[in-house]
Parts: C-alpha cells; structure tokens; sequence
C-alpha cells in the first residue's frame, strides 16, 4: 500500500433484528393480507382500529379480535402537497383520520383525490386495496370517496 | 389516587441556567456545551466534585448514533467518577430525575443539561420515526400533517377560531398582522406557515439545590413547589384530539391552581397547541400574564421544555415573577406533558 492512500472501509449503518408483530398487531396485518380489517374489543365493548394489546386507558389486555367494515367515514384531514421522498404516495393526497363502520377510533391513513376541495369532513369512503398484499399498512393503497369509479 | 404530600417533600430549587440557540450551529454538540456548563458551574462556584448528580437529555436519533450522550459527557468532565444518567427525552424530564433524588435524600446539588442539533440532518425524518413503527411511521407522515389533523378538529368542532390562531401567532411574532397571516398559503391544510414551528439547535444547562443549600448558591433561588408529569394514549386515534388529558392532570398535580401565575412558559410549538394548553391548564385564553418566548420561532427538540423552566426560573431572579410555570411536552400531538410550578417564595 503507498503511504498517501487513505486507509477506507464501508460503513453500512442497518438494523439486524428481526422480531415478531406479536398476536394482535400480527392479526391485523394478516387480516390486511387477506383484504380484511380486524379491530379488538374493549371492555366496555368499543372496538379499537388499529387494534393494541392492552386497553390505552385501563391497561388491561385485550384479546377479542373483530372483523370491521372496509367504509367509513372521514374525521379529520389535512393535505399533502407535496410528498416526501419516504412517502407511500407519489402524487398530492390528503392523510386523514378515517373511522372504519364498527370501529369507535379512527385509523390514519391516505385519501386519494386530486384537490382538497373535494374532500370534507365526513365524507364517506372505501378502501383501496393494492393489487398485491403482503400483511402491512400499505397493503391499503389509500381510501376512495364512495361513488368513484376507479378501481 | 394518592395526594401528593408536597408539605413532606424536600424543597429544591433552580439557582442557574445558562442557554444558547441558534439556527443553524457549526459547534459539535461537546462544542456547544462546555461554555454553558461551565457558566453554570462559575454562577454557583461549584466544580464538578462538588456536584451530586448529573443528568443529562438527547436524542440518538437526531445525533444519528447510538451512546452519543456519551461523548457530551466530556463537557462535563466525569473524571473522577460522578454519579450521572441520561434520559432520551427533553431535559425536562432529565430534571424531574434530579428532582426524585433529592427527594431520595442522596444529593444536595444536581447538574442537568439537554441539547438537540437538528441542523446536519432532516428533523422531520427523526420526528417520523416516534410514531407507531406498524401503524402509523410506514406512511411517513410529517410533523406538520399530524398537527394538522388535530388543527382541524379543533378549528371544525369550534373549540378554537382561525382568529384566535391568527392573534396567537401575531403575538408569537410569526407575523405582523391579522391580513398577513390570512394571506399566508396553507402549509398543511388548515395549518399556515405562521402556526408551525421552526427548529434550531440549542442546548441548556442548570443546577439544582436543595434547601439546605441553595441560598448558598443563588441570591434568590427559584423553588420549586410542583412538579408532575402525564401521558396519554400512544394511538393517537384513541384520543380526543381537541382535548389533553395529560397536561391538564399534570397542571392540577403540580398545583398550578394554588395561586397567580406571573410567568407562563409553554412548549407549545403550534399556535394550536398554545390554545390547548392554555385551556387544559386553566390559563387565559389571551395570556394576561407575561410571556416571552415561544418555541414556536424556535423549537429545539430534547431542549425547549427545560429551556421552558431555565426561563420561567430567569422570571423569579429578575422578580418579574413571584410564582411562575414552565411546561414541556414530548411526543406527537402533545401526547406526554410536564408541568412545573416555581416560587420566589420556599414555603
């Protein structure tokens, strides 16, 4: 080696763990990869989309796991305008809150119109899935408003 | 639940701070913290021996390195051996360490710091990676577009007006006028530029002493006579988001509602937040009592809240304030918050 050459070696910053979803989380993300939405029941009997294992209030563990709608209604939302390179989405969308029919909170995830003047609070609107699922969140492609065709 | 018995508890008290902040800093995080350890060190005249405990709150994921707390300690200079520990939270909760030690009985002065230095890389991407890792961080949702969602609950359920947004960020100082604000585009709908934070990189240091020493150490110490922090729900779907439950348990229990607040130093880093946390904490809707800076111009993650308390404590040296109270909050939304009361008076 000449004694001017810079001595270098890779650096590859990475996470070499894997660890498991557990039973509640896992569900759920199996459920997404057969194109269904599973929620968990409280004990005052409200359901919990996305489902956790432990009440967030009372800490208690929850285990009853549900099937909920795949519509649902806007809660909140805001608008994405220009996406950031990590996004899911490529184009402008609006990230909502969107509570599921059966489920009591509300999960977060994409709307997918062009302009946010065609979206409201409440609007009703339907899961797009992706053509193919593989158990994660973006398993769903985004929501649709409820009367469009393009699928 | 159990009443906190605060007649039982030790007094402590904050008897200096020293703090720097700017945009966009080329100090190395040691760099940046050795003159303000030092200054605190020389207000007290305590030398690192003399201290009882060191405390200490950072980020890795803004650092980008595991340990990285580590290598500030060298502004602290832990040889000989000191008794210290680290929190990877805001500096704020480092304090509420120090605070649970005197109550042990084992120290009579502490040393607590935090820095952040979000400049060399993207804030927003750190910020990313607190949110639910299954749920919620894949969809790579910015700070500003989950304030957003709660912005507009709160704007389209009536629990606060564009107006008051607009006043809050003209007494922030974001904008000059009501017109310029209604002028601003969206930046994430229905949150403008002049109700979000801008970030720059900062650190804090102060020291603690208890009663039995702090005279020794300061003219007039800032005690402080509560101290209490809450968390709410990780899922922020689960929440009510116009309301914070944490903080307003945390105000109660650190007994904001004792007396007048003179000072009110809130980590609020959207005007949204500002009006939630007035309203949760009891405080006026149009603060009618003296506050000076807001993180909003300038939010320093892992360093805003203590920087909050260094600067409600800088109101009782001065005597603009004979009681005032200090805030800061960790997580997205406001999910965790700390509040702490301090007094010109001990008892």
């Amino acid at each position: 080696m000449e004694s001017n050459e810079r001595l270098s070696a890779p650096l590859v910053l990475e996470y070499p763990f894997t660890r498991t979803t557990g039973p509640v989380i896992g569900a759920f993300m199996t459920g997404l990869r057969e194109r269904i939405v599973l929620g968990i029941k409280r004990q005052d009997g409200s359901v919990l989309v996305p489902p956790t294992e432990y009440d967030p209030e009372t800490s208690q563990p929850l285990t009853e796991m549900v099937e909920v709608g795949q519509t649902g209604e806007v809660v909140t939302w805001t608008w994405v305008q220009e996406p950031r390179d990590q996004s899911p989405w490529d184009s402008p969308h609006a990230l909502a809150m969107i509570k599921l029919d059966g489920a009591d909170t509300p999960l977060l995830h994409a709307v997918l119109v062009d302009d946010p003047t065609l979206l409201n609070t409440g609007d009703r609107v339907r899961i797009k899935w992706r053509e193919e699922t593989e158990g994660h969140i973006k398993d769903i492609e985004g929501f649709l408003p409820i009367g469009e065709e393009n699928d | 639940m159990l009443e906190r018995k605060v007649e039982a508890m030790r007094k402590v008290a904050i008897v200096a701070a020293a703090s720097r902040q700017e945009t966009k800093m080329l100090d190395t995080e040691v760099e940046m913290m050795i003159p303000l350890i030092s200054e605190v060190k020389d207000k007290t005249g305590l030398d690192q021996t003399d201290i009882g405990f060191t405390c200490s709150g950072s980020s890795d994921f803004l650092a980008g390195q595991a340990f990285s707390f580590v290598m500030t300690l060298d502004a602290v200079g832990p040889v000989p051996p000191i008794s210290e520990s680290h929190v990877e939270m805001d500096g704020a909760w480092a304090l509420y360490e120090a605070w649970v030690k005197f109550q042990m009985g084992v120290i009579d002065t502490a040393l607590v710091y935090s820095y952040g230095k979000p400049s060399p890389g993207s804030l927003q991407d750190v910020l990313s990676t607190q949110l639910d890792p299954y749920y919620v961080a894949p969809l790579w949702p910015d700070a500003h577009a989950v304030a957003g969602l709660q912005a507009r609950s709160l704007l389209e359920q009536g629990v606060v007006t564009a107006e008051l947004l607009a006043d809050c960020a003209l007494r922030t100082g974001t904008v000059d006028s009501r017109e310029e604000y209604f002028s601003q585009p969206m930046l994430s709908d229905p949150l403008r530029e002049a109700d979000c934070p801008t970030y720059a990189d900062g650190g804090v240091a102060v020291i603690l002493a208890s009663e039995e020493k702090a005279e020794e150490l300061c003219e007039k110490p800032a005690w402080i006579t509560g101290i209490d922090h809450r968390i709410d729900a990780h899922q922020f779907g689960v929440r009510d988001l116009t309301t914070v439950p944490s903080a307003r348990i945390a105000a109660q229990k650190a007994g904001v509602h004792d007396g007048p607040i003179d000072v009110a130093e809130l980590h609020a880093a959207y005007t949204t937040h500002d009006f939630l946390l007035r309203k949760e904490m009891g405080l006026p809707e149009i603060p009618t009592h003296s506050q000076r800076s807001y993180p909003i111009k300038a939010d320093t993650l892992m360093a805003s809240g203590l920087l909050r308390i260094a600067e409600a404590a800088r109101g009782i040296w001065e005597g603009e304030a004979n009681r005032s109270l200090a805030h800061a909050t960790a997580g997205p939304l406001l999910q965790q918050n700390l509040v702490c009361v301090l007094s010109g008076e001990r008892n």
